[in-house]
């Protein structure tokens, strides 16, 4: 035995030293596309003629964020290029270097992804990476069961809950599902969809009675709600396994129930409330660290992601949509061909309201998104007072403004660079 | 060799490798619980327990593992009883007893959910079998108590190995001769076990229990899977300061609770548990 | 054992002792069930198609579609992966075992000052969550150029692992009479030489023990692997921690690749376990 273990401690040293040769990859450190067949597609299919090759390693926030403060705090590390959504890219604003130095040449990326790319400094601290949106899906029996005179592309919050009483009553067990577990993303739908459609407003009007409406009309759907979507963070599987037919969620955590079942459901846009149609966009940046090991290879690799080409593999690799001007080839798959018209025709309703990412909030990001979460929780799972939950949360949120000096953002009325109010 | 130095030169490489991996990272982080911009601060303490998930996790935390624990012992030493008393088979059986132990957490989460989801194994078979004619929806934040004994089955099963396997090793260590001796006096298997088997055992139970006990306040990836958002447990909250909230004082302040719990717990068993230096004949 | 018992009507008192030996058994079929049932779950789903896995009612015997296996198989790097989990499980082993085991020597033959803080350092390790010190622990690592080798990795899993080779080694020592060595010292045996030849055979099995649990807890530990490796990535890391975020079939299909190294290697040393069963019974 002793023997044994002295043979073997030799030979793990001399694996040790033999296999630490690195590689000069760029290493693309990313908190998207972390599912495991994404990540390979990204590797396979987007990453693969890079010159001199990337190492993409998606990676759960934990990971992700830990590496990254490390490297900062140590000042110097092997991260090349981060990939991060706008909020998470938003904690480390000032670690980004100026990206306005790239020559996109003739791509042209989306005026006002690129304004938000600046994170409210004069530099261009990321580029547009991917977007995506989030829409509602059906399961096709359940179409039978919406109620008189509704459209499917034009519900209302009203008819939505009518809708999710019927299944309830005609099935017996509640078909409306909702991502309320614990890495579902239930946050943007208070954000971005439901608050701003009765209120529009995301952030002043938290505590108004219009948000009161909101919440109740919300606890009422509740009742109509699969209890399990308290385990749901991605909607695709228990709409794949029939558990639940009709659902809202983040069209890349939806992809796989159009591509496994493509007959079997159909993709809407997100109900409208008495202020319009409100929705809330998801934008993907990719950043450049200050102690990259090197710069000019990192901005080549972010040139490259940008190229026509690598934006449409994108999205087939993801169901992330391009940022660019890039042309769609004809054969997308089915999460692709279904889910892209849906959101289309969320956007560019006659009653759009489109409510945008948080800026400006810095390191508060997941803070703000936890106001809207213990909101949530305390009102409709908790069960207790709305006015009372919305009163104390409120204060929970006016100090996250004032510690981060944002001013509103739309659709919230400017408030002429001071903090947002929270009235 | 001068025998009042020997046991420090034992525990002197354990010991600097501790102060470098773990001591000073530990100290760096359990100073933010209590230093902020401005010196010293109890303002981490105050936000930790005035958040409305702190008492729950607390309680779901310990009653777990004052539920857990307990039963895990108690079903190791059935499994580790059973191990060695094996004529045939021993080998197959422990082996079979142990293949827990290679799983890890995410993946016993993983077995479970899959066990008790609406369209899952549990619900195949009652379904099946025609015990119900339609899916039972268990993983519901309605009865949180079936989430509880559902995180309490999964548990049980992927954490009762490391027990057995520790009393598996230490019963190898007892002496045929007393239980020889105990059959002449004529004390049946029950009282056996009870005389012979538990006093000897002291040692390796103590360790066993402790270390088990450590690890059930560490919970988490099997709640998380089953429980989502309806049981929040210590270790859980600890996370989301840390990485989604981004209050790295909080997150801090939030591990010393469960180290001061698991410490206070460990101190517990060491009292009640006492080994004496080495068993004597 | 059953027809055994009914052709023996006249004598009850076998018949009580074959009873309880049906029993007996049956309790050993019953607790090995609740053991395999679920593993079976997670191997007859890695081998099925994708829609199987989310099918309802469940079948209850695969149709060995590969599929969802093969993609883990055709992963990029997945030998590489591999040989980086071995070799830091394989060294958390050794460090903690070599760390571990002479402090819980030491801690079950002699009372000294120290003692129980020395214990309490040893539990604190067990008893703070792991994560939270990976921010510190990758900034000294990579100041140092720890950063990215399956040393360093092996270095924080240690970490892990120590507590459990110390008191188990401890518990095991302390369960060899101290007798025994002083007979072997009368015998002309050195310090050394008494442990070597007597207390080291013994205490095998709880060697073994504390092994397979480095081995399965560095295996196994996600955390630190994704953050402190990055060209040298370990199987667990690489596979695992994107699991929960991935569809159903490839969960159950990357969870039983990554169990089945670990029972292969649970199964090679089971031996050992037993290896010196008995001799203290003699």
């Amino acid at each position: 035995m002793r023997r044994n273990l002295v043979a073997l401690a030799g030979a793990a040293l001399a694996l040790v030293m033999a296999t630490n040769a690195v590689e000069a990859q760029v290493l693309f450190w990313a908190n998207q596309a972390v599912p495991v067949e994404e990540a390979q597609k990204m590797r396979d299919n987007v990453l693969k003629n890079f010159p001199g090759g990337a190492d993409f390693q998606p990676q759960d926030p934990g990971p992700f964020i830990t590496r990254i403060q490390a490297e900062e705090q140590a000042g110097s590390g092997t991260i090349g290029v981060v990939g991060a959504l706008h909020g998470d890219l938003a904690s480390f604003t000032k670690d980004w270097i100026d990206l306005s130095d790239i020559d996109l040449g003739a791509v042209k990326p989306s005026p006002a992804f690129m304004q938000l790319g600046k994170l409210g400094t004069s530099e261009q601290k990321y580029l547009p990476w991917m977007q995506a949106n989030y829409v509602m899906v059906a399961n096709k029996q359940a179409l039978q069961y919406l109620p008189q005179g509704a459209d499917i592309n034009d519900l209302t919050y009203d008819q939505l809950i009518d809708w999710a009483k019927a299944m309830a009553e005609k099935t017996g067990s509640p078909k409306f599902g909702f991502p309320a577990g614990p890495k579902g993303l239930k946050h943007r739908f208070f954000q971005g969809f439901l608050l701003p459609a009765y209120t529009g407003s995301e952030v002043s009007k938290f505590r108004s009675a219009d948000a009161a409406t909101a919440w109740g009309k919300f606890k009422e759907l509740w009742q109509y709600t699969n209890p399990a979507s308290t385990n749901y963070d991605f909607m695709q599987e228990p709409l794949l396994t029939g558990d639940v037919w009709v659902a809202f969620d983040h069209i890349a955590r939806l992809g796989t129930a159009f591509n496994q079942k493509p007959d079997d459901f159909v993709a809407f846009p997100a109900p409208k409330g008495p202020k319009g149609r409100a929705f809330m966009p998801v934008l993907a940046g990719l950043a450049i660290p200050k102690w990259a090991p090197d710069v000019a290879k990192a901005k080549e690799l972010v040139k490259y992601m940008m190229q026509p080409e690598q934006q449409v593999a994108t999205l087939l690799a993801t169901t992330f949509f391009p940022v660019t001007d890039a042309a769609l080839p004809a054969d997308l798959p089915a999460a692709a061909r279904a889910l892209g018209p849906a959101v289309t025709a969320q956007t560019s309703s006659p009653d759009a309201l489109p409510a945008l990412l948080p800026v400006g909030l810095g390191d508060k990001g997941g803070q703000f998104n936890q106001v809207y979460i213990d909101t949530f929780e305390r009102i409709v799972l908790n069960n207790e007072d709305i006015k009372t939950v919305l009163d104390s949360e409120a204060d929970t949120l006016r100090q996250i403004m004032i510690d981060t000096k944002a001013p509103c953002w739309l659709p919230d009325a400017d408030s002429n660079g001071q903090p947002c109010p929270v009235e | 060799m001068n025998t009042r130095a020997l046991p420090y030169l034992l525990l002197l490489p354990a010991t600097l490798f501790l102060l470098v991996f773990f001591v000073y990272p530990f100290v760096q982080v359990a100073v933010q619980a209590f230093v902020g911009p401005a010196g010293f601060t109890t303002d981490n303490v105050q936000t930790m327990v005035k958040n409305f998930r702190f008492w729950p996790s607390v309680r779901n935390t310990v009653l777990l593992a004052a539920i857990v624990v307990p039963l895990q012992l108690v079903m190791a030493l059935v499994m580790a009883s059973i191990v060695a008393n094996l004529k045939s088979a021993r080998n197959t059986i422990l082996y079979i007893f142990t293949i827990p132990l290679g799983l890890s957490d995410l993946a016993a989460g993983i077995i479970w959910l899959a066990i008790f989801e609406q369209s899952g194994f549990l619900n195949s078979m009652l379904v099946s079998l025609g015990v119900v004619d339609k899916p039972i929806l268990f993983l519901s934040y309605q009865n949180s108590w079936v989430i509880f004994v559902a995180v309490l089955l999964a548990e049980l099963w992927r954490a009762t190995a490391i027990v057995m396997v520790i009393l598996v090793a230490g019963m190898g260590l007892i002496p045929k001769e007393y239980y020889e001796a105990a059959e002449v006096f004529g004390a049946g298997p029950w009282k056996r076990f009870l005389k012979v088997t538990l006093p000897m055992l002291k040692p390796s139970l103590q360790t066993a229990l402790i270390l088990r006990t450590i690890a059930a306040f560490e919970v988490f990836s099997v709640v998380q899977a089953l429980g989502g958002t309806t049981l929040p447990v210590l270790v859980g909250q600890t996370y989301d300061w840390q990485f989604n909230q981004q209050q790295t004082g909080v997150a801090a302040a939030m591990a010393l609770v469960i180290l001061a719990i698991s410490i206070a717990c460990t101190v517990f068993f060491l009292r009640v548990l006492r080994t004496p230096k080495g068993a004597t004949l | 054992m059953t027809d055994a018992a009914l052709a023996d009507v006249p004598r009850p008192v076998s018949e009580v002792t074959s009873a309880g030996k049906v029993l007996y058994w049956a309790g050993i079929v019953l607790l090995c069930a609740w053991v395999l049932v679920p593993i079976y779950f997670l191997l007859s789903n890695a081998l099925s198609s994708p829609a199987e896995v989310t099918s309802f009612p469940k079948h209850w015997v695969p149709s060995f579609d590969m599929g969802s296996l093969q993609f883990f198989l055709s992963f990029g790097g997945v030998l590489k992966a591999l040989m980086n989990s071995v070799i830091v499980a394989v060294l958390t082993m050794i460090l903690s075992i070599g760390f571990g085991a002479p402090a819980g020597y030491a801690l079950s033959r002699f009372d000294f000052w120290g003692k129980d803080a020395f214990r309490l350092l040893v539990l604190m390790t067990r008893a703070f969550p792991l994560p939270l010190l990976a921010l510190p622990i990758a900034v000294m690592f990579i100041r140092v150029g720890l950063d990215d080798t399956q040393l360093g990795l092996a270095l924080v899993h240690t970490t892990l692992a120590i507590p459990f080779a110390v008191l188990i080694t401890f518990s095991i020592f302390a369960g060899v009479p101290v007798e025994l060595e002083e007979a072997a010292w009368t015998l002309g045996c050195n310090r050394w030489q008494a442990f070597r030849k007597v207390v080291l055979p013994l205490v095998l099995p709880g060697i073994t023990a504390s092994a397979i649990f480095a081995f399965t807890i560095s295996w196994n530990e996600v955390f630190a692997a994704a953050v402190l490796t990055v060209q040298n990535r370990t199987l667990t890391a690489f596979l695992l921690q994107s699991l929960n975020v991935s569809p159903l079939h490839l969960r159950f299909a990357g969870g039983a690749a990554l169990v089945i190294p670990a029972l292969v290697f649970i199964f090679a040393v089971r031996k050992y376990m037993f290896a010196m069963w008995g001799i203290a019974n003699r």
